[in-house]
């Protein structure tokens, strides 16, 4: 079997322009939230973690000269710039390119936009985001709601495994919008504070924006220090609800077994688990008893939507970024937001960023249509500080 | 790698005509979609009355997923291992137009989550999921055309890592009137081969 790997990554949100920054903020617990109100945007203020356009642009114009290009694509473009920058891959028949988002660039829907609709297919945004680079192969793009980021890194996996590319990039994004804002402030799952993600008082979800991006390759020189290995993906519908997670969180424990049983591991082996923790009762409490029915509820878990809010297609990779880094710097992340647990079960949530020796970790994330996706990483420099 | 899979049973949904493996099994021309699919429902004997809660999006593909998978004597009372692969050019836009339009005038707001939880494309997976039980991978692709090279090598990539036993791929498309849905189920066992030159004859089918 092929050994694929994650490699040089990227992330741009409201917390740095690249991941060593992103994560040495969160290294010293400042989140990317904030409060907004801008009726313009929306009808009341909410707590999002939003780009700053300014330094957005000025970071775009360093790599483009001319064009007329959405935010979205300036992001994805700004993300995927620097890691394609960092592998010094040229981009041959063998080099993939994987775009995960969950509505692109839906802003174009609004009538006072000044891009043409068409531009608001997705199939249109991975055109954009391939001429840009002048990838030889199209785009594939993948959209599969909240699970998007991490089932794009798998997808990838599975290209390579069959042989189709030797190297695939992935990068994945989604903006806050007025038209995701009032979504889910119908299902009154927006929360006016920032998240907290399995807390007793936990009030719902703020939605934010990232950009993300990572090599996905089989070549195992002249990898990026922070680089990991995947040992197995499970990827199980739930077959219950399209909005609403499983009451038994059937489909999360299905995926997680089928992961484990790729990865031949022992669930002893994980040393921390970075979960989706959206903050909603209905999503946090599912995970609780998904992972007590596993049996990891002693494993170190955290959310990191307390950083940057929930970033729909874009948090799968984001986050998975986030525990690579965690890996190579030994570190455990404090899950932001947290107050008193306030799940049926016990599961045991990282309250203090705390050093600890670690290899392996295992990525999930959940999403409407009944989605789940279970990912473990194990890490491959074994002398990173 | 180079285990051989085939396609057992195809359906098609395109202009006005729903068809199996090549054979039609309901038509009714000089219709709009919305009451196409209706009608064509009525006609199918297909008694879910969930159906009537869809965007059309789910409406298309539940609907020929019901065909296939009647065809194919799938128990909906039990698990079954098929992972489902889709891809359209469209991804939701039709419902995501209707949310849109809910929020464009502000004093005329009106956002509804029975709506919004339609503007992504995998719902529809979730809906067939649900009806028949389905516990497995799916995924949900955009091209601006189909693709029988991306399907293939995706369904042998689930196959072959031993992820599922069966694979439901396809296309579905929508957006405004224009409507297509091409579905087919990918098997271990069976007699035509799981080829692109397969795929792309049945999909002109």
């Amino acid at each position: 079997m092929t050994e694929v790997y994650l490699s040089y990554n990227n992330i741009v949100s409201s917390l740095g322009f690249d991941s060593e920054t992103v994560v040495s903020n969160i290294h010293n617990e400042i989140s990317g939230l904030q409060l907004i109100d801008d009726k313009e945007m929306f009808f009341k203020s909410f707590c999002s973690s939003i780009i700053n356009q300014k330094e957005l642009n000025n970071s775009f114009t360093s790599i483009a000269v001319e064009g007329n290009f959405t935010r979205l694509e300036m992001m994805m473009i700004t993300s995927l710039n620097r890691v394609i920058q960092d592998t010094k891959i040229p981009l041959t028949k063998n080099v993939g390119l994987i775009i995960s988002t969950t509505k692109g660039n839906i802003d174009i829907l609004d009538k006072n936009s000044k891009f043409l609709e068409e531009r608001a297919y997705l199939g249109s945004l991975g055109k954009v985001i391939k001429d840009f680079f002048k990838f030889k192969n199209d785009a594939i793009v993948v959209s599969n709601a909240c699970v998007s980021g991490v089932l794009a890194v798998t997808i990838a996996k599975r290209y390579i495994t069959q042989g189709i590319y030797d190297n695939v990039f992935v990068v994945s994004g989604d903006i806050v919008t007025e038209f995701i804002l009032s979504g889910f402030n119908s299902f009154q799952a927006l929360s006016s504070e920032p998240c907290k993600p399995y807390s007793k008082n936990r009030t719902g979800i703020n939605i934010g924006e990232v950009a993300a991006s990572v090599l996905v390759t089989k070549n195992d020189t002249n990898l990026a220090k922070e680089a990991v290995a995947i040992l197995g993906d499970g990827s199980c519908n739930d077959a219950n609800h399209i909005s609403g997670p499983s009451r038994t969180g059937e489909g999360l424990v299905r995926s997680v077994k089928l992961a484990q049983k790729e990865a031949n591991i022992s669930f002893d082996n994980i040393d921390y688990i970075s979960a989706h923790g959206t903050g909603t009762p209905f999503n946090d409490e599912m995970e609780a008893i998904a992972i007590n029915r596993l049996g990891l509820q002693n494993v170190p878990i955290n959310s990191l939507k307390g950083y940057f809010g929930h970033t729909l297609g874009a948090s799968g990779l984001l986050e998975t970024i986030v525990g690579m880094h965690s890996l190579y710097n030994n570190t455990l992340y404090s899950s932001l937001g947290f107050e008193e647990i306030g799940v049926s079960q016990p599961i045991n949530v990282i309250t203090k960023t705390i050093t600890k020796k670690l290899n392996i970790f295992l990525k999930t994330a959940s999403g409407f249509g009944g989605s789940n996706m279970a990912v473990i990483f194990k890490k491959i420099n074994m002398t990173s500080k | 790698m180079n285990s051989n899979y085939y396609i057992s049973s195809f359906c098609s949904i395109k202009n006005n005509t729903i068809s199996l493996n090549g054979s039609m099994v309901y038509s009714n021309e000089n219709m709009e979609f919305l009451e196409f699919i209706k009608a064509a429902y009525k006609s199918l004997d297909t008694n879910y009355p969930k159906f009537f809660k869809m965007d059309g999006l789910s409406k298309l593909a539940i609907l020929a997923a019901h065909v296939l998978f009647k065809n194919e004597n799938i128990n909906q009372d039990k698990d079954n291992d098929i992972a489902v692969v889709f891809s359209n050019k469209s991804s939701s836009i039709d419902t995501d137009r209707k949310h849109q339009k809910s929020i464009e005038n502000k004093d005329d707001y009106y956002p509804s989550p029975a709506i919004f939880v339609y503007t992504l494309p995998n719902i529809c997976i979730g809906e067939i999921s649900i009806k028949y039980k389905l516990f497995s991978e799916n995924s949900f692709f955009i091209f601006e055309n189909f693709s029988a090279q991306h399907l293939l090598d995706y369904a042998n990539s689930l196959l072959s890592a031993g992820k599922t036993e069966k694979v439901l791929c396809g296309w579905v498309e929508l957006d405004g009137n224009q409507y297509e849905a091409y579905l087919y189920l990918v098997t271990k066992i069976g007699t035509i081969l799981h080829s692109k030159e397969n795929i792309i004859k049945f999909y002109n089918t």
